[in-house]
């Protein structure tokens, strides 16, 4: 066995706790019955994923991931889950027509996806980055990667009017007379 | 226990997409559907950076921060259509929403 220290012990055991947390609270959010539950384990899903970015020195990721996802497209989510449902309503509708099919194509992709991964793939890998990441996006961003930071600005811009437009409350017929 | 490499992150990441699949795949609420497609992109986005960690370059990481963008503008878009959606059928059940069905 190499250098079996505490470091390298501690540092595989909390990878794979936070793989757990994010594999059982994807879990969740698919088969939970209960739509409350599905967005909560969304949450944890997602506060796992951001851990893993740490883990792969993205640290400015991680936290993007947080201010974005968690504080973003999660309060989204619920306020979408909020004002769709009566409040009073958590029983969802049963899944039975869809779930073999899917249980079957979801277990093929995986297998397949596994598979050439694991067995096929020849990733060529070079010298892993341990620095941190910020400084190398923000030099990113301003020499070659201009174009799509403008773009992506004007995007969001954009996606945000219309979807503020699409949602508004009061709403006149606009087609025909 | 292996040394944790890339073929670690690879598989977490095929095991998202999949239970973000299934989750598109099954369920009949569409806000639920819109969790499975941010489960779709986190996968993805995992999987650049990683392969960005092991090939030493900044493409994934700026493929994924591009991602990460696009993906809070098109929830915020598919939420706006959702609420029309309820406004309009009173429901949010996918499988009655077939109006345009023949």
């Amino acid at each position: 066995m190499e250098n079996l220290d505490f470091g390298t012990i501690a540092y595989q055991a909390i990878f794979y706790l936070f793989a757990a947390i994010i594999v059982i609270s994807a879990a969740m959010v698919v088969f939970s019955r209960s739509i409350i539950y599905s967005a909560f384990s969304l949450l944890f899903t997602l506060f796992g994923v951001s851990a893993m970015y740490v883990y792969l020195s993205a640290d400015f990721i991680a936290v993007a991931q947080i201010v974005v996802y968690v504080g973003g497209i999660l309060i989204l989510l619920l306020f979408g889950v909020m004002l769709t449902n009566r409040i009073t309503q958590e029983r969802l509708l049963t899944d039975v027509f869809n779930l073999i099919p899917s249980l079957i194509i979801m277990l093929a992709v995986l297998g397949a996806l596994l598979y050439t991964f694991l067995y096929r793939a020849k990733w060529h890998t070079g010298e892993p980055r341990t620095t941190t990441v910020v400084e190398p996006i923000g030099y990113e961003i301003i020499t070659n990667y201009v174009l799509p930071f403008e773009i992506v600005s004007i995007l969001l811009f954009v996606a945000l009017i219309g979807a503020a437009y699409i949602a508004r409350s009061e709403k006149k017929v606009s087609l025909g007379k | 226990m292996p040394e944790i490499g890339l073929n670690h992150y690879l598989v977490l990441s095929a095991i998202l997409f999949s239970l973000g699949l299934f989750g598109i795949m099954t369920r009949r609420n569409a806000v639920v559907v819109l969790m499975g497609v941010e489960l779709i992109l986190n996968a993805a986005n995992l999987n650049l950076v990683a392969f960005s960690k092991y090939n030493g370059t900044m493409s994934g990481v700026m493929f994924s921060m591009f991602g990460i963008v696009l993906a809070a503008a098109e929830a915020a878009v598919a939420l706006a259509i959702v609420l029309n959606i309820y406004a309009t059928f009173k429901t949010v059940d996918v499988g009655e929403i077939d109006t345009m069905r023949e």
